[in-house]
């Protein structure tokens, strides 16, 4: 089988999506989309309406229209490639970074376009917050690590206004009880867990309103992979979270909305459990049931 | 088992074959390590075998009156007379003491020449400093001529026919009386340390073309590290790549490779004639050695930005760090170490130059320490050039271990370039 997302589209003409519950104040769903299942949720954090993302001449992701709740944790799957990473990315604009790359649409972040010209892009990156796939503290202290973002956002002044967000952050992240006692020794020093943990600290010492996570538990064991999914699960309660994951079962875990992407489309959205337990599109259903992937 | 390929004859000889070349392979690598100290050991022995005696200066002891009328002093006693005295006249005068027996002209001019011609100038400084010393007698230490130094020392060989001898016969018996008499020494060689250029080997040092190079390397970092970094960055970290940045790279890619002759024809062309900054100034050879210089700074920068790794910056702008604060706070931090090895290295390299110095004018016979960046001056390898090219026997020696002083301190600055990396490599 080797047709192409479009030509499956065409094929297998899905059920238009069930209109919104309460319209958006935000921009209207643009008719004609493809996506399979509500796109919309009833408290929307950030909204994205016909973003496509070009490397070059390449696509990335086209027309992805998808809206991300408070407070929910939705999942982002789908085989490599699809896109997941590059739509995550347009969410805090980390692909102005990339040289090549060209994003068009809108995205909101409470209702504010991110590309408007009056929003600071260094602002924008502080309310949506980012961690990566592989580790990657700053080869400092741990201290100096979670109080960077404090520092340079003049969130804290002084030596114990400072103290008092680095112990917070690190507690949030349930590393406080592990680093306590060494807060001056370098981030680098960690295990793979803690540093991601650690990310994930550095990440919310500036009171993130949404914490983006590329993959976050790929590069770890299965028991500090476990640490991140518990904490993602507390984080809920006051941050909104967008996570690509490879693995369904974490999805399954640690989601309440799961988007699947394929060939940089978005192709269907849902609760989870109605993706896992009974996706309405084919090529969700051939991806969860591990026919490619 | 038995059928499995591993084990079978083939794989065997297969396996064995590998084993010999990884041998060789080894083997190849340590012949060229010690091939390299071979060639190393060999410089080292060379140049120290050669030089080593120049830390070495002979010393004649002679007892000299500062008698006022030999002086011509008359009654005056003030600092200007005093300075303007009839300082070589006392020498004589106490070498004819010392060999009563030696007549004639040429015999006396013979017997004064053991001694150099820098005596006067000791005791003018003592009589400078302690005025009271005129009217007394006193025995001094005065550096031996260069020839006599030469002998002393058993460059001269004291069997070779008198013709062939820059020492004569006559020279000898009275060199081998004061021998006799406890009255020549060997002394450590300050001279060579604080004393500029000169004619004369027994007076020449290594201060002037030191402090030369000095001043010049000052001008040459405090250019050149400011600007190849501020253009390191820009190129790897804002610039678009484009037509123009590529033309920009193969431009300072070949700016390393051209002579270095070229940057100092350059520099006579725009610094002297154009701008009119003076010749034989470590202003100008630091402008020059900038320019030749640049491209390393340049080129080793841009490797150690590159090699920071990129999950470094994406962490920072990904906390809304603005691209200037990524980059002062992480990406230069990192970087630094790096960098500061290719300014060391580019220095280095700044140091040993000699062809672009030639052709501003840095080649000229200079007496004096130069004290700014203005005065005239040389270089230490120009010195090294100056002293090779020179006839004096004593000069050879001089050479050598004015090189030993280039290789001291291209050592410093290595080992400097070594501890740097150490104390400031981070891992991650
Ligand atoms: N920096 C880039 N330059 C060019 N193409 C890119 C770049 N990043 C991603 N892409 C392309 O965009 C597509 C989507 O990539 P990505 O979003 O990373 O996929 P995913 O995260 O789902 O594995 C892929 O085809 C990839 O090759
Ligand atoms: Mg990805």
């Amino acid at each position: 089988m080797n047709a192409t997302a479009s030509e499956m589209l065409l094929v297998n003409e899905p059920p238009p999506p069930p209109p919104p519950a309460e319209p958006v104040a935000a921009d209207p769903v643009p008719a004609g989309i493809e996506t399979v299942g509500r796109i919309t949720v009833d408290q929307p954090r950030m909204t994205s309406r016909n973003v496509s993302v070009m490397y070059g001449d390449k696509m990335g992701i086209e027309d992805v229209n998808l809206d991300i709740g408070k407070n929910e944790v939705l999942a982002m799957i789908g085989p490599s490639g699809c896109g997941k990473s590059t739509f995550l990315r347009c969410l805090n604009r980390m692909n102005d970074t990339v040289d090549v790359c060209r994003v068009t649409g809108t995205i909101r972040l409470d209702g504010e376009d991110v590309h408007d010209p009056r929003l600071d892009v260094v602002q924008l990156r502080a309310r949506v917050g980012m961690v990566f796939q592989k580790p990657n503290p700053f080869p400092k202290s741990i201290y100096d690590n979670v109080a960077y973002g404090p520092r340079i956002h003049g969130l804290a002044e002084g030596r114990r206004e400072t103290d008092a967000i680095v112990q917070r952050s690190l507690e949030k992240a349930g590393l406080w009880n592990e680093v306590r006692d060494r807060l001056e020794q370098p981030g680098t020093g960690l295990s793979g867990g803690q540093q991601q943990r650690l990310c994930i600290a550095r990440a919310i010492a500036v009171s993130p309103e949404v914490i983006l996570m590329d993959e976050p538990c790929s590069a770890l064991d299965p028991i500090a992979t476990a640490r991140i999914e518990e904490l993602i699960d507390e984080l809920r309660e006051n941050y909104t979270i967008v996570i690509v994951t490879h693995s369904m079962q974490q999805a399954a875990r640690v989601s309440q909305r799961t988007a699947y992407f394929h060939l940089g489309r978005l192709i269907e959205v849902g609760e989870t459990s109605q993706i896992f337990t009974n996706p309405r599109h084919d090529l969700t259903e051939d991806y969860i049931t591990g026919r490619f992937g | 088992m038995d059928t499995s390929i591993h084990t079978s004859e083939a794989m065997v000889r297969r396996r064995a074959k590998r084993r010999a070349a990884e041998r060789r392979f080894r083997a190849y690598g340590a012949t060229a390590v010690a091939l390299a100290i071979a060639a190393l050991g060999a410089l080292f022995a060379s140049i120290i075998g050669n030089g080593y005696t120049a830390f070495q200066q002979t010393y004649i002891e002679l007892e000299i009156t500062y008698d006022p009328e030999t002086l011509g002093l008359g009654e005056a006693r003030d600092a200007a007379a005093l300075s303007a005295a009839n300082y070589p006249g006392v020498v004589k005068k106490a070498m004819r003491e010392t060999f009563p027996e030696v007549t004639g002209r040429r015999a006396k001019r013979r017997l004064y020449g053991i001694v150099s011609s820098g005596a006067s100038f000791i005791l003018r400084e003592r009589v400078l400093a302690d005025p009271g010393l005129v009217g007394e007698t006193r025995r001094v230490w005065v550096p031996a001529d260069d020839d006599v130094d030469m002998l002393v020392k058993g460059h001269i060989d004291r069997d070779a026919p008198e013709a062939e001898r820059r020492v004569k016969d006559d020279q000898i018996a009275w060199i081998t009386r004061l021998e006799r008499a406890g009255r020549i020494e060997k002394r450590f060689n300050t001279t060579f340390f604080t004393a500029g250029d000169s004619r004369e080997p027994e007076l020449a040092g290594v201060r002037g073309a030191a402090a030369g190079s000095f001043f010049t390397l000052l001008v040459t970092l405090a250019l050149s590290f400011p600007i190849g970094v501020a253009a390191a960055v820009y190129l790897e970290e804002f610039a678009p790549t484009n037509r123009l940045t590529d033309l920009i790279e193969v431009n300072i890619n070949n700016l390393a490779a051209v002579p270095s002759i070229i940057f100092g024809l350059l520099g006579l062309a725009v610094f002297i004639n154009f701008f009119g900054l003076p010749r034989s100034a470590p202003l100008v050879g630091g402008l020059v050695l900038t320019l030749m210089t640049l491209p390393t700074i340049i080129i080793a920068s841009r490797a150690a930005l590159k090699s920071v790794p990129p999950s470094i910056r994406e962490a920072a702008l990904g906390m809304g760090a603005s691209k200037m604060q990524t980059i002062t706070h992480h990406v230069l931090p990192l970087a630094m170490p790096g960098m500061l090895t290719g300014t060391i290295i580019g220095m280095a390299q700044a140091l040993g130059e000699t062809a672009p110095l030639l052709m501003i004018g840095m080649v000229a016979f200079i007496v004096d320490v130069p004290g700014g960046l203005l005065d005239p001056s040389t270089a230490l390898p120009v010195q090294i050039f100056l002293w090779a090219d020179s006839p004096e026997r004593a000069f050879i020696e001089r050479t050598s271990a004015a090189i030993m002083v280039l290789l001291a301190f291209l050592i410093t600055m290595n080992a400097l370039a070594v501890v740097l990396r150490r104390r400031f490599e981070r891992r991650w």
